[in-house]
């Protein structure tokens, strides 16, 4: 995978994971057009579709669309299901995720996402062992509040 | 204000995101930035030591600032120092702020780098997963330099735990995606093949990801991979689905882990061993049968998970492309997915069958599915779906389904989206050629595209159906009459003027025997389209009268009329002028024999691979096209390459305008020349000539007739379409001996050899500029078949003189000169020369008077230190006043006396023109005779201007 976009219905970046080298013009560059393309497609249309000499994989949770750039060769359906099992793990981390959650929470988002993915690839797929790592780390924290969500992903 | 979830509640930092969402407008999110930026800047000066929770929260804000597509020039420090924190949660902000805003500053790295190693020695699996995390994040060649060979001994090591392994695995192989000369083979590549036998799937899972990549680049090395792989996979793959707990995603067992195996196996050819070559094949079938299963769950990612390890299992086994059962097998699963209800499916089952179609086992079998894929062109909504349909098509096409393909392909156009239509026309026509019978149906087709899409006909699509024609006397008849049917039609298509004109100027005599297309039929029913055709089909049309005049004298009379005409003689443009003036003296001064002669049908082309089938490829990126993935990506890369390349260089624009004229006669036997002279309309090729991705037209036109009308014959001696457009070929180095003496010239030799002197006769005028280039045979033999890059006359004769006229746009300040290059045949010898050409920023000078006020004002401003560039060098050549003066004004600025103090020093002032903008300069050059040394100071508005023309003037003392 070359790289990782969360972005809303509103064209409005929430993350982004970039494994190749890139200046911070060409990364913004690519997020302009990708946000632009993606967002202009219709719901019924496939997920995938050829993009410069990449594929890009898309799916849309709830008001958050989830956009990974694979190579020619990569596999397009297991990376529908990495933006999925993420959304798993964001959902159970956060409890019924919503986009508020990784606005507010950005660094979390992050910190998942590197005990998931790292350097492109999956790290571990196992929804349990991803989740204890994160578990340890938060238990070294001190408090614990309440939250209240305001719009929940409609995932399962 | 949504309360934070979980962990350590930054209540600052909610404030402020808070904040941020409630700003109205892009100013006020700006104001609001700036005050935090403000505040976060005092915090991190004051005197009081900040603690390490007030540092996170800081670095935190600073990190959302940079997230939210804001620079970010400070904190770093901050960051830096908490990694060294030893409380986890300031460590992990610490790391995250540097993986997201790396900067290659040389003392953060390496305070960066002592942090990470400290973290990595700790022993402590949290601290250490954080470090690798970073590493494998940041991923750049400093990082690769530090720990390239720490990360594997922690991969190997014997007491490392999984998780960090997992860690250390994938961190190492995104060192070697960037870095791969440091990331060395060793003792433990061994010992990395047999994670994939380990008891954690999670680190199974990494390592495999890790081997795939290092496999690549050395396969030898990894070689011992295929047996474990093929046994583990095995394992998965009959596995229930519950085996395998936590790894098993929605009822299917290990997904990722079995793509990524299946994916390393597509590394190597089929292993040699029969027993794991038995066992991988049941693997496959395994794998093939479960797709047959009824569901085990409803949900999509059930199907997707499973279909995922299907399409890899598919991909491995058109990788071996050895198993004719499984390839058809493959095949029909994948015609089960033409018809899917999901459109994901649909979609891969039409890109994977491309490749299936061009496996001889399963080509048959692909075939069998053309309706379907054909009602999926029609009928499906998604385009990028109908162009995989597309794709699939054509690679599916052969001698016994081309009519039929063909002939969809041509409606579906009528409909079909913009953004494919290019495409499509170049697939068909390449088809049409490839799988032709009978050239009538060729004809047909390419008239039939420039109908239904003539916009997105190509020049080479055109160019190839004359070509064809040409070259095959039995449709030329066929082709006259069908191209006079088309020109009926009321509104066509200009691409089906200029196949008109030309084919009708060749073989119109074909058809004039029918009185409904008599020679005057024909004449009036081009000409008729003529004023509303652009300049370059006039042009050509205006060749094809004169080669009516040679077909049918009886018409002569009316086309003189026509060519005699105000609108033709005078008009404006000098090309349709040139040939109007050329074409009535010719048919007016030369015998009918000459005519016939200068006149004559075109010789065939010779024969050569298809410039569209190129084209296509260049378009496409090859990836449909051909099946063998590891050429498509060299060709891939290759292109990107060059893409690359051009888009740095692509600056100076020349537009070929008009070549060959005046062939200068020095000698009387050159009266007698042996090729076989002829006009001919000329098509417009515009190739590529600088390799520099700029734009270039050629029009080839007929020389004046301005010599002795004895001489005429020779003064036409042209073969200008018939030329064909060569492939570039590999020339030697490129000759810039005499480049710098042209920098503060215009005019002068440029190259000279035994047999060619190249002369340059050169004006500019703001962005504007045009050379005149000079070819002079120095022998006393024809040069044959002579190009210089771009079509020009073919045949240079021996003491003549060609010349081809350049003109130049800059469109931006650039470095790179364009180059020339030159073939010819000479004797037996194929000649390649390439020259660069003079064309350097400072030609687009205008001088600008100013007084020594003005000129210290600006002066100053363009103060920056970016804007200026100076350089203190040794003379050359001796340090003469008035040389001097005449160097700086050669080079184009204007030289401003009594404005410097020091009367020995000069200063000059000019605007550099380029076609989007203007950037001033200011020079100012001080000798220092004594010590026979410059110093030279350039400022522009520009630091690529001062330093481009900075390099180029202190060549030149």
């Amino acid at each position: 995978m070359q790289f990782m976009l969360l972005f809303s219905r509103q064209g409005k970046l929430r993350l982004q994971k970039w494994y190749v080298p890139l200046s911070d013009k060409e990364k913004k560059k690519i997020t302009r057009e990708l946000v632009q393309t993606v967002l202009a497609r219709k719901p019924k249309m496939c997920s995938f579709l050829e993009w410069r000499d990449l594929k890009v994989v898309y799916k849309r949770y709830a008001s958050l669309y989830f956009c990974c750039a694979i190579e020619n060769q990569d596999n397009e359906l297991i990376t529908l299901e990495i933006i999925h099992r993420y959304v798993e793990l964001l959902d159970k981390y956060f409890g019924s995720v919503c986009e508020l959650d990784i606005i507010f929470n950005f660094e979390k988002a992050y910190f998942i996402l590197d005990e998931f993915l790292l350097g492109g690839e999956a790290q571990d797929t196992s929804k349990k062992n991803v989740l204890k790592a994160i578990e340890q780390a938060d238990l070294l924290q001190e408090c614990c509040m309440t939250d209240t969500v305001s719009q929940s992903f409609s995932m399962v | 204000m949504p309360a934070v979830s979980k962990g350590d509640g930054m209540r600052g930092l909610a404030v402020f995101i808070s904040d941020i969402r409630n700003c109205k407008s892009k100013e006020a999110e700006i104001k609001r930035i700036n005050k935090e930026l403000a505040n976060i800047r005092s915090k991190f000066k004051g005197d009081k030591a900040l603690d390490g929770y007030s540092k996170k929260k800081y670095v935190c804000k600073l990190l959302f600032i940079f997230l939210l597509g804001h620079d970010i020039d400070f904190g770093h420090m901050e960051a830096v120092n908490l990694l060294s924190s030893n409380k986890y949660t300031e460590k992990q902000i610490g790391y995250l702020f540097i993986s997201v805003l790396v900067n290659s500053n040389s003392d953060l790295i390496s305070l960066i780098n002592n942090a990470i190693k400290n973290d990595l020695s700790s022993r402590n699996p949290t601290f250490m997963n954080l470090a690798l995390h970073c590493i494998a994040n940041v991923g750049s060649r400093e990082m690769a330099e530090a720990f390239a060979a720490e990360v594997p001994r922690i991969l190997v090591a014997g007491d490392t735990m999984d998780s960090v392994k997992q860690s250390a695995a994938l961190c190492l192989l995104r060192l070697n995606r960037t870095s791969p000369d440091l990331v060395l083979m060793g003792e433990w590549t061994a010992r990395v093949v047999h994670l994939l036998n380990d008891q954690h799937l999670g680190v199974v899972t990494a390592a495999t990801s890790l081997i795939t990549t290092l496999a690549q680049k050395s396969p030898e090395d990894f070689k011992t991979s295929v047996s474990l792989a093929v046994a583990r996979l095995s394992r998965i793959v009959s596995s229930a689905s519950t085996d395998l707990q936590d790894y098993t995603y929605y009822f299917v067992a290990a997904p990722w882990l079995s793509v990524k195996l299946l994916r390393l196996l597509q590394c190597y050819p089929p292993p040699e061993d029969g027993a794991i070559r038995g066992r991988l094949t049941e693997c496959l079938e395994t794998i093939l049968n479960k797709a047959q299963e009824p569901p085990k769950s409803k949900k999509v990612q059930h199907s997707n998970a499973k279909n995922a390890v299907l399409f890899e299992a598919i991909s491995l086994i058109i990788h071996h492309d050895s198993e004719p059962t499984l390839l058809v097998r493959a095949c029909n699963q994948l015609g089960q997915f033409l018809q899917h209800r999901e459109t994901n499916l649909r979609y891969l089952a039409l890109e994977s069958m491309c490749t299936l179609a061009s496996s001889e086992f399963s080509h048959e079998a692909v075939k069998t599915h053309i309706e379907t894929v054909i009602n999926a062109l029609k009928s499906e909504r998604d385009v990028s779906v109908r162009q995989r349909a597309v794709d699939l098509l054509y690679a599916m096409c052969d001698r016994s389904n081309a009519k039929q393909i063909v002939a969809e392909m041509l409606s579906y156009l009528e409909t079909a989206d913009y953004s494919i239509r290019e495409e499509i026309v170049l697939k068909v026509a390449i088809l049409a050629e490839k799988y032709a019978v009978d050239y009538t149906w060729y004809v047909d087709t390419i008239l039939n595209l420039i109908r239904f899409a003539g916009d997105y006909v190509s020049d080479e699509v055109w160019y190839r159906v004359i070509q064809i024609v040409i070259n095959r006397d039995e449709v030329q008849g066929y082709a006259a009459k069908t191209v006079f049917e088309a020109l009926q039609a009321p509104a066509c298509h200009e691409n089906l003027v200029k196949v008109g004109g030309y084919i009708l100027g060749e073989f119109g005599n074909l058809i004039a025997g029918d009185s409904r297309s008599s020679p005057l039929i024909q004449f009036d029913l081009l000409h008729s389209k003529f004023h509303l055709c652009s300049v370059p089909t006039r042009a050509l049309l205006l060749s094809a009268y004169i080669k009516f005049i040679n077909l049918f004298p009886e018409v002569k009379g009316t086309i003189q009329e026509v060519l005699r005409s105000d609108s033709q003689l005078r008009n404006a443009d000098v090309e349709l002028q040139q040939r109007a003036v050329e074409y009535l003296r010719l048919s007016s001064i030369a015998s009918t024999d000459i005519l016939a002669t200068v006149l004559e049908e075109m010789p065939p082309f010779p024969e050569r691979e298809s410039s569209i089938l190129a084209k296509l490829k260049r378009k496409k990126g090859p990836g449909n096209l051909h099946p063998d993935l590891d050429e498509n990506r060299k060709e891939r890369s290759a292109n990107g390459g060059t893409a690359d390349h051009s888009s740095t260089t692509s600056n100076a624009k020349v537009l070929l305008l008009s070549c060959c004229l005046l062939i200068r006669m020095t000698h009387c036997f050159l009266i007698v020349t042996v090729t076989s002279p002829k006009v001919a309309a000329s098509p417009t090729p515009s190739t590529d000539l600088l390799g520099l991705g700029s734009t270039i037209t050629t029009q080839n036109s007929a020389p004046p007739a301005s010599k002795g009308t004895s001489l005429l014959v020779d003064v036409f001696s042209e073969n200008i379409a018939a030329f064909p457009v060569e492939t570039p070929v590999a020339v030697g180095p490129v000759a810039d001996e005499n480049f710098s003496r042209f920098v503060c010239k215009n005019n002068g030799v440029l190259y000279e050899n035994q047999l060619l002197q190249i002369g340059l006769k050169s004006e500019f005028r703001q962005n504007l500029g045009r050379m005149y280039v000079f070819f002079g045979n120095k022998t006393s033999t024809q040069f044959m078949n002579f190009a210089a890059s771009v079509p020009a006359d073919p045949t240079v004769d021996g003491g003549a003189q060609l010349q081809q006229i350049l003109n130049i746009e800059c469109m931006s300040d650039f470095v790179d000169a364009p180059v020339l290059n030159i073939q010819f045949r000479y004797g037996g010898t194929l000649q390649n020369v390439a020259v660069k050409l003079p064309i350097t920023l400072n030609k687009f000078f205008q001088p600008t008077e100013m007084t020594s006020q003005d000129f210290f004002q600006r002066w100053k401003q363009l103060g920056a230190p970016q804007q200026e560039v100076q350089k203190i060098f040794k003379a050359k050549h001796s340090m003469d006043t008035e040389v001097t003066k005449a160097k700086i004004m050669g080079f184009g600025a204007a030289l401003l006396d009594g404005v410097d103090p020091n009367p020995s020093n000069f200063v000059g002032a000019g605007v550099i023109h380029t076609k989007t903008t203007q950037v001033g300069c200011l020079l100012r050059l001080e000798p220092n005779t004594q010590a026979q040394m410059y110093r030279l100071t350039l400022r522009t508005s520009r630091d690529t201007v001062s330093q481009r023309l900075c390099d180029l003037l202190s060549e030149q003392f």
